[in-house]
């Protein structure tokens, strides 16, 4: 059954959940082989989904062209991903399948993302390891020589594949070995250090973008039968994130702003393992990884204001919560469930460290259990970093941890071939909101990137450049004069203001804002009061902040305030959303709604859709349309890890 | 561990384009904390230059996790200074004492051309990647992924080459500025794995060519560059690198 929800055209096929994207490739039309270089696509990103996409693009033969921020494609945000990538390969022999890994996706993001594309991430899986092996990722591997899996966050099965502690980094490379083959093929152009600052619009179909050159300052114009998206999450909203310092919401706000709707925007993932913040000075957070979890206990003191050393503290006074409260699944609870409960211990004043916000992840037994050794093969780059961060040594007293934000589940709507609201802008990886519902699980995330980039988006965008008439349009367009004149007078006026604060000044509090009132959880009056605090501060800003010196060269102050300027505006969007949601689900907590024992809870009559928003003004609240979410092949259940 | 505040003087290289003057101007600062990072340090003083009006110091950085390998800069003549193993934006100041003067400088290397005060472009590395550091295979045409074992010795020795964050410390910290140690490391990665086979022979030539062009220096032996990567990279990969060219070279002629 082929949804249709107004405006919202989900292109879900029709038939099994097994042959819906057998069938959607059979219906796709295609380009052929010497027909590719007559068209030219833009690729916004070079993380694991824009470098997997462009690369792919460009082996097929098409023009492609790619922006990224960083001076280098190689330095996209992905490369700091640690933990892992999931496939369905069953190697491990333990039952696994791809409907296994697909029901485990559907549930942990709690019934909220679409059965057929979370399907077929699960199908496509598989290809993913066979491509980035190919590439020579060095994967884990046992002595006979095959690949290792491990278990990750939320699984019962060992599906997921690694690369030390830098899973992340090693697939990026592969990536970005394949894309620069096509730079020296002369199929991609590769443009570094360039921000997206518009996109454009020519009669209702995304033909290309306008960037600012962060070196010379100058807007240059791109042009192209059809734009990809792939600019990452939108987590540092927050300010303090795990996400790197230049992530954005810049090119998707930009994107929704010329008519992309912007779906979920509430769904974000806070992760429980990370470094707690130590000052006023810290300017991100830093994630250990989930697979710590695998071996370390997290405790905190049975009574509130505990301040002994927690090596002195005896067994029986220590409250190991995730073990006593979910004996099947322990300490390996999906990231929303061990966050939620490591604030609620804070909150009754158990945490631990100076701040009273943290928990302590303890190695002692497994250190005891398997020796110190097989400890340090598993986990030593980890416990070094750690150590680098906060001077203590984590082999003799545990780690302190706290949750930050991670992950941003929500992004720019897109129907099944990955296309959004506007013909010819196709969005991937975590800046779209496909895949992961409300909470997504570990090692999903660079699974979902890849999956678009290598796998789905060469065989959906052939459907429109062959079966849309796209005219010629060049850079000198009208829509590209326009573009390019918003963006510089906006640049402009940031320069203009000439006031009394730091951009950072007011992306901190922004983060506080939205911290406290659209954190790990939520409440009307929290989220009611976000929003006067909000518009207030945005105000305040485009009266008061302070960005020295010119348009015409590097200017790290000028990126940032472009930056922030479209968090303050995103943000409201986040809390409206947040605000209307009057459900629990995944990473979403509203504390009106709750089970009496404090977990999430799910509003399925009301509530079992995509909100994705359309733009109406800056200030004005968006308009809301739902794509109603159907599920014919699992029954939704209130999650239990019991 | 407990926190501690110090005083700092420092020397920052500044320099507003490739074709003006530089020079190392004096900045104090007290209040800084044993717990900052170098780069929330730096951040710091730009926040009091705003304040003051004056040109905040422009210097790389993105996932401040030591692994993206945008940061570096040298410290007191140390590229991502003293501590071994470290980028920038994991040296925290406890290693630092009050009282210290810190002279910070960007990468120096004619092949790493000065953009502003600590940013330098290195594009020059990606292009040697783009002549070969990959291997050729195109999406959808990859065997199943366990048809091929590669012993785990192997696969980790590949590994230890793979970790190059491509930084430039190693560029930065050589008297004769080579490249060596990157380009060994992504040609060891891949002569050490049967997936790199094929083009093996192809590969170091074309790198080692398009390294040559970029106007680095020659490799003597000091092994600076093994001193100061922050991934620990060893310098056997050069010594490999060296051989396999050999006998690449060999081979063409
Ligand atoms: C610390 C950490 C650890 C993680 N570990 C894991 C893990 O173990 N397993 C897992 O599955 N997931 C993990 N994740 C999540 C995962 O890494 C990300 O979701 C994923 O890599 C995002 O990839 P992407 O290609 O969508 O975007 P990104 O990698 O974020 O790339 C975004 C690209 O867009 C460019 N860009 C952005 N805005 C603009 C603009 N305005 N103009 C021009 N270019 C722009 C950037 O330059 C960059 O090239 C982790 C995340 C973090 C923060
Ligand atoms: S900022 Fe990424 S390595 Fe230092």
């Amino acid at each position: 059954m082929s949804s249709s929800n107004g405006k919202l055209e989900s292109r879900i096929p029709a038939g099994a959940l097994d042959e819906k994207w057998a069938k959607r490739k059979s219906e796709l039309k295609l380009v052929a082989p010497n027909n590719r270089r007559k068209f030219t696509i833009v690729v916004v990103g070079t993380g694991l989904a824009g470098a997997s996409a462009a690369a792919s693009l460009g082996e097929m033969g098409y023009n492609v062209i790619v922006v990224c921020i960083q001076d280098s494609a190689r330095r996209a945000h992905s490369i700091a991903a640690q933990g892992g990538i999931n496939a369905a390969k069953n190697y491990p022999n333990d039952n696994d399948s791809v409907f296994r890994l697909f029901y485990d996706t559907i549930k942990g993001g709690d019934f909220r993302a679409r059965e057929a594309n979370t399907y077929r991430l699960a199908e496509v899986s598989n290809n993913i390891i066979d491509q980035c092996v190919a590439q020579g990722v060095p994967f884990a591997r046992e002595y006979g020589g095959l690949l290792a899996n491990r278990t990750f966050g939320g699984a019962q099965v060992s599906r997921t594949f690694y690369a030390r502690g830098q899973t992340g980094q090693q697939l990026l490379l592969g990536a970005y070995g394949a894309l620069m083959r096509q730079v020296d093929a002369g199929r991609v152009k590769l443009l570094p250090r360039r921000e997206m600052l518009d996109l454009v619009v020519v009669d209702g179909v995304a033909r290309g973008v306008v960037t600012r050159n962060l070196i010379t300052g100058a807007y240059e114009r791109y042009a192209g039968h059809a734009v990809l998206l792939c600019t990452g999450g939108y987590g540092n909203v927050f300010y303090l994130s795990t996400n790197a310092k230049a992530s954005n919401v810049t090119a998707a706000w930009r994107a929704h702003k010329r008519g992309a709707f912007f779906a979920n925007p509430c769904y974000t993932q806070i992760h429980p393992t990370c470094i707690p913040v130590s000052g006023d000075h810290q300017s991100k957070l830093t994630l250990m990884s989930e697979s710590l979890r695998n071996d370390g206990r997290v405790w905190v003191p049975m009574k509130a204001g505990d301040k002994r050393p927690p090596n002195d503290i005896p067994e029986e006074e220590r409250d190991y919560y995730l073990e006593r409260k979910y004996p099947s699944f322990g300490n390996m609870v999906p990231r929303d469930v061990a966050s939620r409960n490591a604030k609620m211990v804070c909150d009754e004043g158990r945490g631990v460290g100076p701040s009273g916000l943290a928990v302590y992840l303890d190695f002692r037994d497994a250190i005891q259990r398997d020796g110190i050794e097989t400890i340090r093969s598993k986990y030593g780059n980890l416990f070094h970093m750690y150590e680098k961060i906060t001077g203590e040594n984590p082999y003799q007293v545990p780690m302190r941890i706290y949750p930050a934000v991670h992950y941003t589940m929500g992004g720019l709507w897109v129907n099944y071939d990955l296309e959004s609201t506007v013909p010819g802008l196709f969005v991937l990886g975590e800046a779209n909101f496909s895949d992961h519902g409300a909470n997504r699980l570990g090692a999903s995330a660079l699974m979902q990137g890849l999956a678009d980039g290598y796998f789905v988006l060469p065989y959906t965008l052939p459907g429109h450049l062959a079966g849309r008439k796209l005219g010629d349009v060049d850079t000198d367009h009208e829509a590209f004069k326009a573009a390019e004149k918003e963006a510089r007078e906006r640049t402009n006026k940031l320069l203009a203001v000439k006031g009394s604060r730091t951009v950072d000044s007011f992306h901190r509090e922004l983060g506080l804002i939205m911290w406290n009132h659209c954190g790990m959880a939520r409440n009307r009056k929290g989220l009611e009061e976000a929003l006067q605090k909000i518009p207030a501060l945005r105000e305040a800003f485009w009266k008061d902040v302070r960005v020295l010196g010119e348009g015409e060269d590097l200017n790290q102050e000028l990126e940032k305030a472009g930056r922030v300027a479209d968090f303050m505006e995103f943000a409201e969007l986040m809390v409206r959303d947040a605000l209307h949601r009057e459900e629990s689900c995944g990473g979403h907590f509203r504390e009106e709604y709750q089970t009496e024992e404090g977990e999430a809870k799910r509003d399925d009559e009301n509530f079992r859709y995509v909100a994705a928003w359309e733009f109406q003004g800056v200030g004005k609240p968006a308009e809301l349309h739902k794509e109603a979410l159907e599920f014919e092949n699992v029954e939704l259940t209130q999650r239990s890890y019991k | 561990m407990s926190e501690s505040t110090m005083k700092l003087t420092l020397k920052i290289w500044r320099q507003s384009s490739a074709a003006s003057a530089g020079r190392l101007e004096t900045y104090e600062l007290d209040d800084v904390s044993s717990d900052m990072s170098f780069l929330e340090m730096l951040d710091i003083l730009n926040t009091q230059l705003i304040e003051k009006g004056e040109e905040p110091v422009a210097f790389d950085h993105d996932c401040r996790e030591g692994i993206c390998g945008m940061c570096g800069c040298m410290i007191n003549g140390k590229a991502h200074g003293l501590e071994r193993g470290t980028t920038l934006c994991q040296l925290h100041m406890r290693k630092f004492n009050s009282g210290d003067t810190l002279v910070i400088e960007p990468w120096r290397a004619k092949a790493f051309p000065l953009v502003k005060d600590l940013v330098v472009d290195r594009s020059a590395f990606d292009r040697i990647i783009e002549a070969g550091g990959y291997i050729s295979v195109s999406t959808g045409s990859a065997p199943e992924a366990n048809g091929l074992p590669i012993p785990r010795d192997c696969s980790e020795l590949a590994f230890d080459a793979a970790a190059c964050i491509g930084c430039g410390a190693c560029v930065a910290s050589c008297k004769n500025a080579s490249a060596m140690l990157f380009v060994s490391a992504k040609v060891s990665q891949f002569a050490l794995l049967p997936q790199g086979q094929p083009e093996r022979q192809r590969r170091v030539l074309r790198m080692v060519e398009a390294m040559d062009n970029e106007g680095f220096g020659n490799c003597t032996n000091e092994f600076e560059c093994e001193a100061a990567c922050p991934k620990e990279i060893s310098v056997s990969n050069i010594a490999r690198m060296n051989r396999e060219f050999l006998g690449a070279s060999i081979k063409a002629t």
